[in-house]
């Protein structure tokens, strides 16, 4: 590559400005983009990343701007640009993809109307020449029946749509460069690999180059060429992918790589690595290395003197801001093998049978969001549910967690009964033996109470404590087991941060000592680094207690780290069903086998197994396979009109499809299949 | 939709006839009788009783509602035209027809008669009140909520919290003091008649700008709140990076997402307008609806109250209507099939 670089950020410094208070949220930022090239930017989120994107864009939002330092589109610097300039920049030469394409389309005008635009608006088109184009532009980012779609509102397609929508929106005046924030945040792993395989499809055919923000490490691996590793609000290395992911210098690089689950690895081999501690803030970052605190490598005397300047190494691709570099710190020590930390079995836990729910669907019919469950998992287990959303996942947490009531069938712990159809409430009894952790730890804690407070009311209500001295000294116990100080008992919710928050979610779920816990994608709005510590943490307590636990997730590489026992839902139905081993190696259901193609490492882009199409709706369903009709090894006319029979490959291992069971042990290769070619 | 029309309508019925007992109820508690205020202090209570019988307001609740009711629906003759009752009411439609809403005591004429000029009155200063309130509360809501905290915002949010808190009785002695005092320019009453110098239409100009003065400023707050959550929400942030000018951000992406959740507020308005100016009403001695209603309420005049109400209630309920239709016109993502 000789040409000039696309895209050149300079020295860049951005600075928030709140009264007299200023803020250095990105204190130095320079990166270069060649043509056709694609660059990552990850870090934990506060990073910068984003800030750094919309630096480019010239779009910072109140308070925000630019302190120092160029930006140089092709060869003309947007810093200085005129805001009339900027504005024939924006949408033209630079597209934007964002993250939550739900929230990023205006939802009150026609997707063809906001397509339009841009042609008519930056290629002075004609309307009927504008819509030449949308609909060829939709053609190349696959939509189905392009012309219908123009015509709907953006809550009217799925969420997988709707980014395929603000990439043609980004693409449509053929920019130079298209910069990526978190474009797959919030889809579904099988529609994320969808995505992720247009973009990169959609790069090689028109050459653009994109600035890839993402805090997913697996996916920068999977689309970039080059990445930048961002840690508050400096690049801290910088190097081609391969070489940064093999032979990383930095040691929070090293820490992000280790705290990453790998769907290739059960806990019994690999224990994450939290990287201790926090991401700075603006105001309060160290002298000398960012990074020095959190640093297992760090020495006093010569990491927390001067700043650390980024250094580029000997072989002149591969760039480290850290004074001890050169040396080869290692990477912290990867636990394998040896000690099963597993929890002990005790004997009979959680046994769902014939569990149904179904509600009336509001333009009628019904809406089943459970199907006859026969779901089990021993004392002391980590059964894990995986699946797409609308899977009917959450119901079955809800469910268990006494949140909701089934229309049919029981569900029973340790032989005694918790739930069954018509019957509603819990007694207090068995309220405290089962307790749940939630998805989202900013919503779920009052925000008008101290974090202490509910601890304290599960142990008042439950009466585990007697007196008030009684109620202190076991909130400040299970303070210390999730690892956090006792002063914070009495802070608000909003002077927590996320990972903080969800660790006082654990203590709550933890405080009744529950024999049982339903985990609802735990660890799923949390940064990578935050996850890993706190997926250890209730890995642990988890052991201790012997608790047995459901754990609710969408990430199949966090399964894989946790589970004892994984159960496989599409539509309110179990497709596949086993221990963890089991699950993870052949024979696999054909959507166990898409799911895992989907977020494969090995695969990269070379075009896995990818679902077309949408889930269905769980209204009405078909008489036959629920996954029939996105079944890329469909048999024929039988899996529509019958139920699959469940065959056992073992004792432990159930799967429901009509592919007799030697086929499924042994799958086609994948260049042998239809539809698998890219 | 025709289904969720019909639904209101019928919603509309039970509303009519549930306010309509309790108006009546609760007008039983009112002190004073109607007898007594038709004759004056100095009738003998004879005199009271004997027309108190002759109303027959000495008839139990239940029987004088259902009366009432058999009367509106024109089921049954009302009893006060009898020319027995010595009463002298006469209405020119006849004794029994649909829609009879009974005689005022007050007026002595048809409350049919009385209640559908003052209403038409008010409807003239309501609608010209409103019209000029939408594009006002509009404009300010816009202009200050597009850019929260600017001097334009800070300048026009002021100044329509400054507005919306003199109440009308006070601006209407101010405007009074300046355009009629002073500057002798507008009448200082505007009693709707063609009467002297004053034209009709400069009879109305001093209560409908009481009015709107009052009134836009709530609403532009309103729209204002709603402007600048619209201004953050990541679709407005898509518009402008795709290259819109402001002006496009604003026009083709904000202003129907804006107008989504004050647009309930805006009809709520006309109800405000319709039945709440009595103040102005009264200041300015206008012939309206609002100090109509004041006065049969004052007077216990039962008929005209209950007219009223049905009226007003109606409004309120069909504005309720539109308000959700309009909500559903505005917001794709509600509609009812």
């Amino acid at each position: 590559m000789t040409a000039r670089p696309v895209l050149s950020i300079r020295n860049l410094q951005v600075e928030f400005r709140s009264g007299e208070a200023r803020t250095l949220v990105v204190p130095e930022v320079s990166l270069d983009i060649m043509p056709g090239e694609s660059y990552g930017l990850v870090g934990e989120s506060g990073c910068g990343k984003t800030t750094t994107a919309l630096a480019v864009m010239g779009y910072l939002g109140k308070g925000g701007r630019i302190a120092s330092g160029n930006i140089f589109l092709e060869d003309e610097d947007l810093v200085k640009a005129s805001p009339e300039h900027l504005r024939s920049v924006r949408g033209r030469r630079i597209g934007m993809v964002y993250q939550e394409p739900a929230s990023t389309l205006n939802p009150t005008m026609t997707i063809g109307r906001q397509l339009l635009e841009v042609p008519i608006y930056h290629l002075g088109m004609s309307k009927a020449e504008a819509r030449k184009l949308v609909l060829a532009t939709l053609e190349d980012v696959r939509m189905p029946d392009p012309a219908s779609i123009m015509q709907r509102y953006p809550h009217q397609i799925s969420g997988g749509q709707q980014q395929r929508i603000v990439i043609a929106m980004a693409l449509l005046a053929r920019p130079a460069l298209i910069l990526l924030d978190e474009p797959t945040a919030g889809l579904d792993v099988t529609v994320e690999a969808v995505v992720l395989d247009l973009i990169m499809s959609l790069r090689k055919k028109y050459g653009t180059s994109l600035l890839f923000i993402s805090h997913n490490l697996a996916q920068v691996a999977k689309v970039c060429d080059r990445v930048g590793v961002m840690y508050s609000g400096v690049i801290v290395e910088e190097a081609p992918v391969a070489e940064l992911f093999g032979k990383s210098r930095h040691p929070y690089t090293q820490g992000l790589i280790a705290c990453v689950p790998d769907v290739r690895a059960g806990k019994q081999h690999r224990t994450l690595m939290p990287i201790p501690g926090r991401i700075p803030l603006p105001s309060e970052r160290p002298g000398g290395c960012f990074f020095g605190p959190r640093c297992m490598h760090a020495v006093k005397g010569l990491c927390d003197v001067s700043a650390v300047p980024l250094v580029q190494l000997a072989d002149s691709v591969h760039a480290v801001r850290c004074l001890r570099a050169e040396e080869g710190v290692a990477p912290p020590a990867a636990v394998t093998g040896g000690e099963l930390k597993v929890a002990p079995v005790l004997g009979e836990g959680l046994s769902v049978t014939g569990l149904s729910k179904i509600y009336d669907a509001p333009q009628g019919g019904k809406l089943v969001a459970n199907d006859d469950l026969d779901i089990a998992a021993a004392r002391g287990e980590i059964l894990s549910i995986v699946g797409e959303s609308g899977c009917g996942k959450s119901t079955f947490a809800r469910i268990i967690a006494g949140l909701d009531t089934p229309s049919r069938g029981r569900i029973s712990f340790g032989g005694r009964l918790l739930a069954e159809a018509g019957r509603k409430g819990r007694k207090a009894a068995a309220q405290r033996t089962v307790q749940m952790v939630f998805q989202n730890p900013d919503g779920t804690l009052n925000p008008s109470h101290s974090v202490g407070w509910p601890i304290r009311r599960v142990l008042a209500k439950f009466g585990l404590a007697r007196s008030a001295v009684d109620v202190e000294r076991r909130t400040r116990e299970l303070f210390e087991i999730v690892r956090l100080p006792v002063e914070l008992a009495t802070r608000r919710p909003s002077e927590l941060s996320g990972g903080q928050k969800q660790r006082v979610a654990i203590a709550r779920a933890f405080a009744s000592n529950p024999e049982l816990v339903v985990a609802d994608e735990p660890v799923s709005a949390l940064d990578v680094s935050v996850q890993a510590a706190v997926v250890t943490l209730l890995l642990d307590i988890q052991r201790h207690n012997a608790t047995t636990m459901v754990f609710i997730s969408h990430d199949l590489a966090l399964v894989r780290h946790i589970a004892d026992r994984v159960a496989v839902m599409y539509l309110g139905k179990v497709m596949e069903q086993g221990t963890v081993e089991e699950i993870f190696s052949p024979p696999h259901h054909p959507y166990t086998e898409a799911l895992l193609s989907a977020v494969s490492v090995t695969e990269a882009h070379q075009g896995g197994i990818r679902l077309t199409g949408d889930t269905p709706s769980p209204v009405n369903l078909p008489k036959g396979c629920r996954f029939a009709s996105r079944c890329p090894r469909k048999l024929g006319p039988i899996c529509d009109s019958e139920a699959p029979p469940v065959q056992a490959a073992s004792p432990t291992h159930e799967i429901a499809c009509h592919i007799p069971l030697e086929q499924l042990r042994n799958p086609p290769p994948l260049a042998a299949r239809p539809g698998s070619a890219e | 939709m025709l289904r969720f029309i019909a639904g209101r309508l019928v919603l509309l019925f039970v509303t009519l006839l549930a306010a309509s007992v309790v108006v009546f109820s609760i007008s039983e508690f009112s002190p004073g009788s109607v007898a007594r205020k038709s004759l004056g202090p100095y009738a003998s209570q004879e005199q009271v009783e004997s027309l108190t019988k002759r109303l027959k307001a000495d008839d139990p609740l239940p029987l004088r509602y259902v009366r009432w009711l058999g009367v509106l629906a024109g089921v049954i003759d009302d009893p006060l035209q009898d020319p027995a009752t010595g009463l002298d009411f006469h209405d020119p439609r006849g004794s029994r027809y649909f829609g009879n809403l009974g005689y005022s005591t007050l007026y002595k004429m048809p409350v049919n008669d009385v209640i559908w000029d003052r209403l038409g009155n008010t409807a003239i200063l309501a609608g010209l009140a409103f019209a000029f309130i939408i594009p006002l509360s509009m404009i300010f809501g816009v202009l200050s909520g597009m850019r929260e905290g600017s001097k334009t915002d800070r300048t026009l949010s002021t100044l329509s919290i400054v507005l919306t808190s003199i109440p009308e009785f006070a601006s209407s002695v101010f405007l009074v003091t300046l355009f009629v005092i002073l500057l002798p320019l507008l009448p200082g009453t505007s009693p709707l008649t063609e009467s002297g110098q004053w034209s009709m239409a400069s009879q109305l100009i001093l209560p409908v700008a009481v009015l709107v003065i009052y009134d836009f400023g709530y609403v532009a707050r309103m729209i204002r709140i709603s402007m600048v959550e619209v201004m953050e929400k990541p679709y407005i942030r898509t518009a402008i990076l795709k290259g819109l000018s402001p002006r496009r951000v604003i026009m083709r992406h904000a202003l129907r997402n804006a107008m989504i959740a004050p647009f309930t507020v805006l009809l709520l308005q006309v109800n405000f307008l319709v039945s709440g100016v009595v103040v102005t009403e009264l200041v300015f001695a206008y012939p309206g609806f609002g100090r109509m209603l004041l006065e049969a309420s004052l007077f216990g005049d039962i008929t005209l109250i209950e007219a009223a109400t049905l009226i007003t209630v109606t409004v309120a309920v069909v504005t309720q209507l539109l308000g959700d239709i309009g909500y559903m016109l505005l917001n794709p993502q509600v509609r009812i099939d």
